[in-house]
């Protein structure tokens, strides 16, 4: 008996059906790669060292601070909301400081983080808030920070690097302390 | 006979009994009338509210959302209710402020497109795995047939015979 290959048109479509695999398997472990990229940055905590992000913030004033123009000057940004309870522990305490070393190098920024304008207008004017503060629009500033909640504040020396960040309120004497090495 | 004071009495009460339809009337089309004069009922700032999502209470429609910071939310959209602002205006404003992450439904620009693209691609290429599955299942394909032995020599047969021969004797 002779055995011989049979070449049926199932087998020329092989190929075809095989680079149709191919790339179902490449588009799910593409998708699969991304999914992990995703979860891997929510399991990162929010940004503690190395170079600050940067950005730029307008003011519910109108006025414009990039982050990069304030080389030379320790930075201390603080994020908060009109509805968040605890941030209104700090507010008082971020006022004083912004007074006490507004004339010594210190440059202090709000960062607003989902809130509503009329709100958090009331909020400044409640705790006769004077340091810049503007809307986190799009909530870029917050994504670039990672932050996980409001209030956080974050310390950052005159080369633009991050010293530390402050998970939950703060108080005065916590931001003299560590403010006060980074302006000798 | 039927007196004058009855007629009198009869009279009032189908007065009354016109003014009660005439109230049912105007409380039905008092809802209407109200939004109209200015002030968006809770409906109505639902129905935008539900579009949306605070990223502060993951999960929650702001609709149903019992924060404070949701019921900020909601009172912005009937803030902008009230300026004259049409729904997709209130959305494009939300999306501005907050990012596109508030919307329930995501837009069709830029990676947001794969959301709505891939789970159509992914159903079709599933269904055509299972199609192929399923027919192979029934018509298995052959991949070598044995010749029948009832079949009559070819000449190719002859020089496939042929060249094995001589490449045995080769190796003999």
């Amino acid at each position: 008996m002779v055995v011989v290959e049979s070449q049926t048109p199932i087998q020329n479509q092989k190929p075809k059906v095989l680079l149709g695999w191919a790339a179902a398997w490449i588009v799910l472990i593409a998708l699969l790669g991304l999914v992990a990229v995703k979860l891997y940055q929510v399991t990162l905590g929010p940004v503690s060292s190395g170079s600050a992000p940067d950005f730029t913030l307008t003011t519910f004033d109108g006025e414009t601070i990039a982050l990069g123009s304030q080389r030379g000057k320790v930075v201390v940004v603080n994020f908060w909301a009109s509805w968040c309870n605890p941030c209104k522990d700090e507010a008082a305490d971020l006022e004083a400081f912004w007074r006490q070393y507004k004339d010594r190098g210190v440059v202090m920024v709000g960062v607003d983080y989902v809130d509503t304008e009329t709100e958090a207008r009331a909020y400044l004017a409640q705790f006769d808030i004077t340091y810049p503060n503007g809307p986190d629009l799009g909530t870029r500033i917050s994504q670039a920070y990672r932050i996980k909640g409001v209030p956080e504040t974050y310390i950052i020396d005159k080369n633009g690097n991050l010293v530390t960040n402050i998970i939950g309120p703060t108080t005065l004497a916590d931001l003299a302390a560590i403010v006060e090495p980074l302006l000798k | 006979m039927i007196q004058k004071s009855e007629i009198r009495s009869q009279k009032s009460e189908a007065v009354i009994a016109a003014l009660l339809v005439a109230l049912a009337v105007a409380l039905v089309f008092a809802a209407p009338v109200f939004a109209q004069n200015g002030e968006p009922t809770d409906d109505e700032v639902n129905a935008v509210a539900k579009q949306l999502y605070c990223p502060v209470c993951e999960n929650t429609p702001l609709d149903v959302c019992p924060t404070q910071a949701c019921a900020q939310w909601r009172a912005t959209i009937k803030e902008k209710l009230i300026a004259g602002w049409s729904e997709q205006q209130i959305k494009d404003y939300f999306v501005q402020q907050y990012g596109e992450r508030v919307l329930a439904q995501p837009s069709t620009r830029g990676l947001n497109v794969l959301v709505w693209v891939l789970p159509p691609i992914g159903f079709l290429i599933g269904a055509a795995a299972l199609a192929y599955y399923l027919q192979q299942l029934r018509n298995p394909a052959p991949s070598v047939v044995a010749a029948p032995a009832s079949a009559p020599p070819t000449d190719d047969d002859d020089d496939y015979e042929k060249r094995l021969e001589e490449e045995l004797a080769k190796r003999r």
